[in-house]
């Protein structure tokens, strides 16, 4: 028995390559050979040079979408974790019923196509929307444009990004022990010096975990900032989207691409020298 | 008796479960009494109602004459060491330790100092620098019971905090826990279901059973003049034989099965009280021939469990089984399965009427 678990293990088993074949061939086929190629046009479109990179960190349009991009993605981060951290205290901690409500409520947005939900705050903002009517009725003679905004998009993003935030720092709040906080307790703390000192700490790893994710998905978001947004206020992945789609210009969209790619790379490296990348899944 | 920590006819139910059944303690200053007793026999929920973390469902808890039943737990000034210790792993050592003074208002440079201080005092000097995760278990404990006890509490509640450490490791902390306790002077409620971390610390022992007390006493009177037949078998070895006053007057019993007893225990007996007789293990001689002056009983031998020391012989004297405490140079005499005398003085024989 002994001699032939060590003979086994001491083969080189080549089993677990073949089962792993079909996705490793997927993965090659549909997701690094592409992504090879769009590296190798945004040197070689429409001639090999450097001059789409420099055009991309150069130009101003470009330096200042880029920008754009980055304080959108750490707003919509930002109100993520405001609204996130509230209801993921309320589903950790309340009675297990209405946790139960809330996971649902949750999950079931979380679960519902993103497309579907961008539409309905089409519908919800719009100029014929119940929202806008409400302010009518309401007397307000020239109500303020809500869709196509900067507002729009992010509400938006922001409704669609929150079940990963809520999420993550749930797991998290679900696993402190709670004679943690019974102890922090017994040594003379309670409600806001119990939250600053033991509570808020301990979810920090929720925190940055969900941060991170929306961050990053925020980054590459192309659908709903260009069906919501203001044309004036473009995202780097609806820009690139642009310059394929209406100007052809492969090499310059792809060398956005790429510099998107490496600074989300990044970000993801620092994270997990700081945290380790396996947790951010909880 | 200055009656430091008094609980008086605390009961505590769940629903119709009653968990804790009209308890009662007074407790000295500085006394170090132990809550002992089977998993859910109510010495952990005695422990959170004294904590503040569970209400009674009836009865007040007083420190030092002030009640403090009504107070949230943040207010009673408890220090407590939980089972798996509970230290804030974002916080190092001497951070945990600051804590409770923190919470105090005390400044960062002074707290941190007297935090360092009593890490010296637990034997810590030099770890205050670390996080938990980078600390034995018993450097984590030392670290709670330092954390415990930084900010002078008027009571030391510790729950269970030696289960998850080794044999040896657990020895070195009782004599530790029991050092600190005594040159501090806190006034200390241990609980554990480990009967010789019992006998060995403390000052008193609580034996707890399905929510009530059986019996508070010092460590040798609980087990040497156990007043139950569940603090006699809980406690230590037991040898216990049904048995019938015959005269108090002679003070003699008889059992069914192991006939006519003596015994000396002085206490108020009736004839034909049924009672139940305790012999310990170590007070029973083995021997090939019956001896004089003894009672003696003939058994046979089922098993011998070898200590080197000494030797457990566990054998079956009619229908009641026997454990005989011998040393390791008398068990020579007999093997498994043969037939021997074990005999006892009256002295030996404790009466147990409850």
């Amino acid at each position: 028995m002994g001699m032939s678990l060590s003979k086994l293990t001491e083969k080189t088993n080549i089993w677990p390559w073949l089962l792993l074949a079909p996705l490793g061939i997927y993965m090659l086929i549909f997701f690094v050979v592409p992504l090879a190629e769009v590296a190798i046009m945004s040197f070689t479109e429409p001639k090999v040079s450097l001059a789409n990179y420099q055009k991309v960190l150069t130009g101003a349009l470009y330096q200042r979408v880029f920008l754009n991009t980055f304080m959108t993605a750490a707003f919509v981060t930002l109100c993520c974790l405001l609204v996130g951290y509230p209801l993921a205290y309320l589903m950790a901690h309340s009675k297990p019923r209405t946790a139960m409500l809330i996971l649902l409520l949750v999950t079931m947005s979380f679960w519902t196509s993103f497309l579907v939900r961008t539409y309905s705050w089409m519908v919800l903002l719009g100029n014929n929307g119940p929202l806008i009517a409400f302010l009518q009725m309401m007397g307000v003679d020239k109500p303020p444009q809500l869709l196509f905004t900067r507002f729009s998009s992010t509400l938006a993003m922001v409704h669609i990004l929150a079940p990963y935030m809520i999420m993550n720092i749930y797991t998290v709040m679900k696993k402190i022990d709670p004679a943690l906080i019974r102890s922090a307790e017994s040594l003379g703390a309670r409600g806001w010096s119990l939250f600053r000192h033991v509570y808020l700490p301990l979810t920090a790893p929720g925190i940055a975990n969900g941060s991170v994710l929306v961050f990053v998905i925020c980054l590459g978001f192309y659908v709903t900032p260009v069906l919501l947004g203001s044309p004036r206020e473009q995202m780097i992945a609806g820009l690139i989207g642009h310059q394929i789609e209406e100007f052809l210009a492969f090499g310059l969209g792809s060398a956005m691409a790429i510099i998107l790619l490496v600074v989300t790379l990044i970000i993801l490296t620092i994270y997990h020298r700081r945290f380790g990348l396996d947790k951010l899944w909880g | 008796m200055t009656n430091y920590l008094q609980l008086s006819n605390i009961t505590k139910t769940y629903g119709h479960f009653t968990a804790l059944d009209d308890v009662s303690l007074s407790v000295d200053k500085g006394e170090f009494v132990t809550f002992l007793g089977p998993s859910g026999s109510g010495k952990t929920t005695t422990l959170m109602i004294i904590a503040g973390f569970e209400k009674a469902s009836g009865g007040t808890v007083e420190i030092g004459g002030q009640s403090i039943s009504q107070l949230a737990p943040h207010e009673r000034n408890i220090g407590i060491v939980f089972q798996n210790y509970a230290l804030f792993p974002h916080k190092t050592a001497v951070e945990n330790v600051y804590f409770p003074l923190q919470m105090r208002g005390v400044s960062r440079v002074q707290g941190l100092r007297q935090a360092e201080d009593m890490l010296s005092l637990v034997g810590l000097k030099g770890f205050g620098h670390r996080h938990p995760k980078e600390l034995s278990g018993g450097q984590q404990q030392r670290v709670a019971l330092a954390r415990a006890l930084v900010f002078e509490p008027s009571l030391l509640l510790l729950d269970e905090p030696l289960g998850a450490l080794d044999k040896n490791l657990r020895e070195q902390m009782q004599i530790e826990i029991k050092r600190i306790q005594r040159s501090l002077g806190v006034t200390t409620i241990f609980v554990t279901h480990d009967q010789s971390e019992a006998m060995s610390m403390s000052d008193r022992i609580v034996v707890f059973e399905k929510g009530a007390i059986e019996q508070a006493a010092p460590p040798l009177d609980i087990y040497h003049r156990p007043k139950t037949s569940f603090v006699a078998a809980f406690i230590g070895e037991s040898n216990l034989i049904p048995a019938t006053i015959t005269s108090a007057a002679a003070k003699t019993a008889e059992s069914p099965t192991l006939g006519a007893f003596d015994y000396a225990s002085t206490d108020v007996l009736t004839d034909g009280q049924k009672v139940t007789l305790l012999i310990r293990p170590e007070h029973i001689k083995l021997s090939r021939n019956p001896i004089e002056d003894r009672k003696n009983v003939s058994m046979v031998v089922e098993t011998i469990v070898n200590y080197g020391d000494n030797a457990l012989v566990i054998g079956r004297a009619g229908d009641i089984p026997m454990r005989v405490r011998v040393l390791g140079a008398d068990v020579v005499i007999i093997r498994e399965g043969e037939e021997c005398y074990i005999n006892w003085t009256p002295d030996a024989v404790f009466v147990i009427t409850r």
